[in-house]
């Protein structure tokens, strides 16, 4: 049987799991990333814009100019965040008065004393600039005034680079610290599914009673198609035994009325003509309703064969029922059935199998036996085997070969007048090997067979 | 490539008209050396001798050109000419910083930065080779019997204003307006105590001299035109015969010049440059220069062994010493406070 492809829920689970946590580590580490650099910018910024505030605000009108006061502990602290290098430019009236005349201005000039903010490329490097406006009393006349103080802001990519990478970093250790976390949840969420399987495995093989076991309810749907499907399986074994017992009834009742019918035409004819035909009407009848039994018994051992519905039962007692059940049939041709039965012979077996075996071997004992003999029938323990014997003194194999005597329909070339369907053997044989036991027929020294049923012991 | 840089390097050196100012150029090493590395600086050439003579021992086939200018030369020579030098090294910090904020510096290797203390360079780009201290001179004569020699700008000025006839005229400063060095020392101490302006007053009561170069105000000293020279850069002072004057650090607190160095962007050599550069902080180069010539060594340990000394801050705050309006006002205030009616 092929096995359907198998995929490990754990690995998938884990494997998903992995996927997630490298997402969101990446993310984690984006937005940090992004976080700080928007948080280290907005302070570099205050820091910058108080800065160009407080020089545009210092500067004032004097007569011979405009007083500038470049402090030397501004730049120094501009630049101490981060090693960062300084740009400025002072415009008055729109003509650059000091600084960097090239440093570029901002898109829209700043209308209040509130500075605006850029980025602009310079020289080699990026650099943010505070633009501040304000106007200033010149020789009478009110000049605007532009100042712009630009930094660069590379301390700001390093701080927002590292703490990006520590949240990456966290975010990595967090996944790692998940997946043995992530290993037991997988473990604990697949138990119930193992413990189901075991106990649907351990079940013995007749017993198809819906599954009970507790089950989380995400299984539940599963367990519910299993014991529909365990439901089907039910209906179709159970109407696979009714059709057999149905089959019986409808072939054995019309054979027993025809019998019934030409018994009845028989006692009421004179005509001996018409009673000798009668009387083979009767015969067929009988043969016809022993081969309809024996085919049905084949078929129950066909059936019961493969269910291997075992229990513990004591055959010496079975070889003694089945003794005195057919003790009428014996008594009728004066045959004396002796019995050597040990006390008690445990087995494992089906007792409907074993019941048609024994029958069908006293049986043929009996029929192919003469009057006034002697059929001997032993059972008792041997070796690791219960062995049940049925000898007679009989007419014997005819020296055909007894493998042969098993096969389906086969009859001996001895038979003679004695009826059957050839099915009897086969069935004891089969019976046998479904149940790991063995059958054996052999010609009998001084005349007769000698039929050996074995089944271990338990 | 290379080739081609070097050659084209070599042919602007050699060009006979550089568009700015030279002092002295002087070849170091074989005659056609196999790389010749330039270097652009405002230090004598006798000084780093020595260290430049250990180096090429130490790398035989290569030359050394030295070429001398003044700071602003120097400034302009690698701002506004592009001139291919590989190392330039100056005492003007400010115009130094200025080089390397306007990005005409190349970036340094990491462990040649990382084993200078933190305010010796400056980002990856500038390194101080050497520090200096600023000093105050006293000719022999300046100190009469019993009178001490004074250990901070109080006692100097106290000095000076309770003898006005013996140091009329007799006192020497740098000029601010004329040298960029000395307009960062006075902008410096300006900006470190307010005793500066007390002090610019008292000289310009009593008729002060400026000059334009340490040189000439040590030599007045020797020569007795000058009792004192205030801000004088302890190399020069230090670097000839000292008898006859006394050099003080004073102790409120004494300016430590940075001489720094950087590589240019358009250098033609950039490695052999660093590798110079390598040599020159090392130890044994360190000491050499001392030894040679009373440079102090880059040495962080100074500094705690003595409190009083304050290195200039290596920084973009500098900047704000190049100014020019800034740099207007803080002269008309200084010529303010010296010319007292
Ligand atoms: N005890 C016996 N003595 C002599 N011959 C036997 C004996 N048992 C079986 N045989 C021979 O083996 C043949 C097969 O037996 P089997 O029981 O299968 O068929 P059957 O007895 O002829 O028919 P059925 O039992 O189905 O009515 C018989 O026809 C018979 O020739
Ligand atoms: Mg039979």
């Amino acid at each position: 049987m092929a096995r359907p492809v198998a995929f490990s829920l754990r690995r998938r689970l884990v494997g998903q799991l992995l996927a997630l946590a490298a997402v969101l580590a990446l993310v984690l580490s984006l937005a940090v990333r992004i976080g700080a650099e928007r948080a280290a910018q907005a302070t570099l910024d205050a820091v910058l814009g108080s800065a160009a505030l407080a020089l545009a605000e210092e500067m004032r009108a004097e007569e011979g100019g405009v007083v500038i006061d470049v402090q030397p502990a501004t730049f120094s602290m501009l630049a101490a965040m981060g090693e960062e290098r300084i740009f400025y430019r002072v415009d008055i009236g729109g003509q650059t008065v000091t600084g960097y005349g090239d440093l570029p201005l901002p898109e829209g000039l700043p209308t209040t004393l509130a500075p605006v903010f850029y980025t602009v490329p310079f020289r080699d490097a990026r650099i943010r600039v505070a633009a501040v406006a304000r106007s200033l009393r010149v020789e009478g006349r009110a000049s605007p005034v532009l100042v712009l103080l630009g930094q660069t802001r590379e301390g700001q990519g390093a701080i927002a680079a590292r703490l990006g990478w520590q949240a990456a970093a966290l975010g990595l250790a967090v996944f790692l610290v998940a997946i043995p976390l992530a290993l037991l949840v997988a473990r604990s969420l697949t138990a119930p599914i193992d413990r189901l399987a075991e106990a649907v495995g351990r079940r013995g093989p007749r017993d198809l009673r819906p599954v009970r076991d507790p089950a989380p309810r995400e299984l539940l749907p599963f367990v519910t198609a299993l014991n529909s499907f365990i439901g089907r399986l039910r209906g179709t074994l159970s109407q696979t035994e009714t059709f057999i017992a149905e089959a019986a009834h409808h072939i054995r009742t019309p054979l027993a009325v025809m019998r019934n019918e030409a018994e009845l035409a028989l006692r009421q004819s004179g005509e001996e003509a018409t009673r000798a035909r009668l009387r083979g009407l009767i015969r067929s009848a009988d043969d016809a309703a022993r081969s309809a039994g024996q085919l049905l018994d084949h078929a129950t051992v066909l059936y019961r064969a493969d269910q291997a519905d075992w229990a513990r039962l004591d055959l010496a007692e079975m070889v003694r029922a089945v003794a005195a059940r057919l003790a009428p049939a014996s008594e009728m041709k004066d045959i004396d059935l002796v019995l050597d039965i040990a006390p008690a012979l445990p087995c494992e077996g089906d007792a409907v199998l074993i019941e048609a075996a024994l029958r069908n071997i006293l049986d043929n004992a009996i029929k192919y036996s003469p009057p006034d003999t002697v059929v001997e029938i032993t059972a008792r323990i041997e070796g690791e085997t219960a062995l049940v014997r049925i000898s007679d003194r009989g007419r014997g194999l005819g020296g055909a070969a007894p493998e042969r005597l098993l096969r389906r329909f086969r009859r001996g070339d001895n038979v003679g007048d004695v009826t059957g369907s050839g099915l009897g053997l086969t069935i004891v044989e089969q019976a046998a090997s479904a149940m790991g036991g063995s059958f054996r027929l052999r010609a009998r020294e001084g005349g007769g067979a000698c039929a050996e049923f074995c089944l271990p012991l338990v | 490539m290379r080739g081609i840089l070097f050659a084209f390097g070599l042919m602007l050196c050699a060009l006979p008209a550089l568009a700015f100012d030279i002092e002295a150029t002087q070849d170091f090493g074989p005659e056609a050396p196999l790389q010749r590395l330039s270097v652009l600086s405002t230090t004598d050439t006798a000084i780093l001798e020595p260290v430049i003579t250990a180096w090429l021992e130490r790398n035989p086939g290569l030359g050394l050109r030295y070429v001398m200018a003044s700071s602003q030369e120097v400034y302009r020579a690698i701002a506004e000419e592009g001139a291919a030098f590989d190392l330039v090294i100056s005492s003007a910090m400010d115009l130094q910083m200025k080089l390397a904020n306007d990005g005409h510096a190349l970036a340094l290797p990491a462990d040649l930065v990382a084993g200078q203390p933190v305010w010796a360079r400056w980002r990856d780009l500038l390194v101080s080779v050497a520090q200096e201290p600023v000093v105050l001179i006293l000719s022999d004569s300046a100190l009469r019997a019993g009178e001490e020699v004074p250990r901070t700008r109080r006692d100097l000025i106290a000095l000076l204003r309770d003898n006005p006839e013996r140091f009329r005229g007799r006192v020497g400063t740098y000029d601010p307006a004329e040298s960029g060095a000395g307009y960062l020392f006075a902008a410096q101490d300006a900006r470190l105590s307010d005793t500066f302006w007390r002090l610019a007053e008292v000289m310009g009561r009593l008729d002060a001299r400026l000059y334009c170069c340490s040189v000439d105000m040590i030599e007045a000293v020797r020569a007795g035109q000058l009792l004192v020279g205030y801000n004088v850069l302890g190399l020069y002072a230090l670097a000839g015969h000292s008898e006859g004057l006394t050099v003080v650090e004073l102790e409120d607190f004494t300016l430590t010049l940075l001489r720094t160095g950087l590589v240019p962007r358009m250098a033609p050599e950039p490695e052999a440059a660093v590798g110079f550069l390598r040599y020159l902080l090392s130890q044994e180069a360190q000491a050499l220069i001392a030894r040679g010539s009373g440079l102090a060594a880059v040495e962080a340990a100074a500094f705690e062994r003595n409190p009083h000394l304050r290195p200039i801050r290596l920084d973009p705050g500098l900047l704000a010493n190049l100014d020019p309006v800034s740099r207007q006002r803080f002269l008309a205030e200084w010529r303010a406070a010296m010319e007292q009616p």
